[in-house]
């Protein structure tokens, strides 16, 4: 049995262990808070990006054979690029767990199919994984998710699938990304960014404007060169949006994993410090026996 | 003055301006233009340069933009550009910082590969239209 000495070491740990995670726990809420500004602050360039370019689309959509080739999927798909973004730091629970098993299970079902992915890691702790795997994986960018980065990361890594898609290494690219729904869930999502799939069409996203305004508006340059240039900013707007939603996951998984972590900490104290005073108890009730086994004695 | 025209600029990270303006001028790919209330709707890219507008007390503004597009409706000037900075926004030193960086880099891409020359040009272009607005003499 444990003597009272090291149950109140131990008493002693999990208080300061309980201070680290209520720490860890504040850190993640301000970061949390810091990300979910930058989501806010994303969205008007987002919806007005997705309004502009789902009008233009209406317009030029008409004739296939011009299409841009970013909206053509290939009849074959041989290659893919898969971009996983995860946390680089651990203790938030299940989160990364959560989209690791998200590309494993992609990865599995491509393999199935005779399709070949390659992997881009975005963020430590799933690059880590994969390597240990020895998965092929094309590159990595750490330090990006949960931390400061701004448009240009995303514009990056989006060139990144686009020139592979364009010269023909791969034909399709995904992105797996934690989606923010709310505190308590953050959904591991996957989802198609080159080719371009799911342009809302004006008419479907557009409820308080009249339907089909844009046709009045005159195109400087025409349509289609204006469609080429916003084509591969919706990858970045995709990816940046990926991003945004992973880095808010990531604090938001961060801050419950803590919130747990510090009230079990509570309990445990609870239940230590329950068998520490048993204990202690009984170690005075011992000492009273032994007296008054003593006193006995000496009377006798 | 039939009135005045709401300008929005928004970037990625953060809504830059938006007010009302008298007259909106800004940097297309075809050329600058200026745009008053009750103009012709129209989509348009723009190039890096500066956006001009007079606010609602006639202050003339300028904010810097990395391109992007510009939408206009009859009341409304909407600018989505990757970057943009009002004028008093820039660093100056960062900004010449930056034109000395993408000189070099400029200039190294000519003899190696691994520099893509495209995006170093980009960069310049950049840095130029920063340096020059930062350095324009204020009106007011």
């Amino acid at each position: 049995m444990a003597t009272l000495k090291d149950i109140q070491l131990k008493i002693v740990a999990v208080k300061k262990t309980q201070k680290i995670t209520k720490a860890m726990n504040m850190v993640a809420a301000s970061k949390l808070r810091g990300a979910q500004e930058k989501m806010e602050a994303f969205r008007p360039y987002a919806n007005k990006f997705a309004e502009v370019l789902g009008s233009l689309s209406d317009r030029i959509e008409a004739d296939e054979e011009h299409a841009p080739p970013l909206l053509v999927p290939r009849a074959e798909v041989k290659t893919i690029d898969l971009l996983l973004m995860t946390s680089d730091r651990g203790l938030c629970g299940s989160f990364n767990t959560n989209l690791i098993i998200k590309a494993e299970k992609f990865l599995k079902e491509k393999a199935e199919q005779g399709v070949d992915v390659r992997l881009i890691c975005m963020g430590r702790k799933g690059r880590d994984y994969f390597r240990r795997r020895k998965q092929n994986i094309r590159s990595e960018h750490i330090g990006i998710v949960g931390g400061k980065f701004g448009f240009n990361v995303a514009v990056n890594g989006g060139q990144e699938l686009i020139d592979a898609f364009l010269n023909g290494e791969t034909d399709e690219a995904h992105v797996i990304f934690s989606e923010f729904v709310s505190m308590a869930r953050q959904v591991p999502t996957l989802s198609q960014v080159v080719p371009i799939v799911g342009v809302e069409k004006a008419e479907q996203a557009q409820e308080a404007e009249p339907a089909g305004y844009i046709a009045e508006h005159i195109c400087e340059p025409s349509a289609e060169e204006l469609m080429a240039e916003m084509l591969p900013k919706q990858v970045y707007v995709q990816i940046f949006r990926g991003l945004l939603e992973t880095s808010t996951s990531e604090h938001a998984a961060r801050m419950a994993a803590m919130d747990n972590a510090t009230s079990n900490c509570g309990e445990m104290i609870t239940s230590l410090s329950l068998v520490y005073n048993k204990a202690r108890q009984a170690a005075i009730t011992a000492d009273l026996m032994d007296i008054v086994g003593g006193a006995e004695a000496l009377k006798g | 003055m039939a009135g005045n025209i709401m300008l929005e600029v928004v970037t990625p990270d953060k809504s830059v301006v938006s007010e009302e303006a008298q007259i909106v001028a800004a940097p297309g790919t075809h050329g600058e233009f200026g745009v008053l209330i009750g103009h012709t709707s129209f989509l348009t890219t723009l190039k890096v340069g500066m956006l001009r507008y007079k606010d609602k007390a006639g202050t003339e503004r300028v904010v810097f933009v990395s391109g992007g597009f510009s939408e206009v409706l009859p009341n409304k000037v909407t600018v989505l550009a990757e970057s943009a900075d009002r004028r008093r926004d820039i660093d100056i030193e960062r900004a010449q910082a930056a034109l000395k960086r993408a000189e070099q880099r400029l200039a190294e891409a000519r003899t190696r590969e691994d520099i893509d020359s495209r995006r170093a040009q980009a960069a310049l272009q950049r840095a130029i239209a920063r340096v020059r607005i930062a350095g324009m003499r204020r009106a007011h």
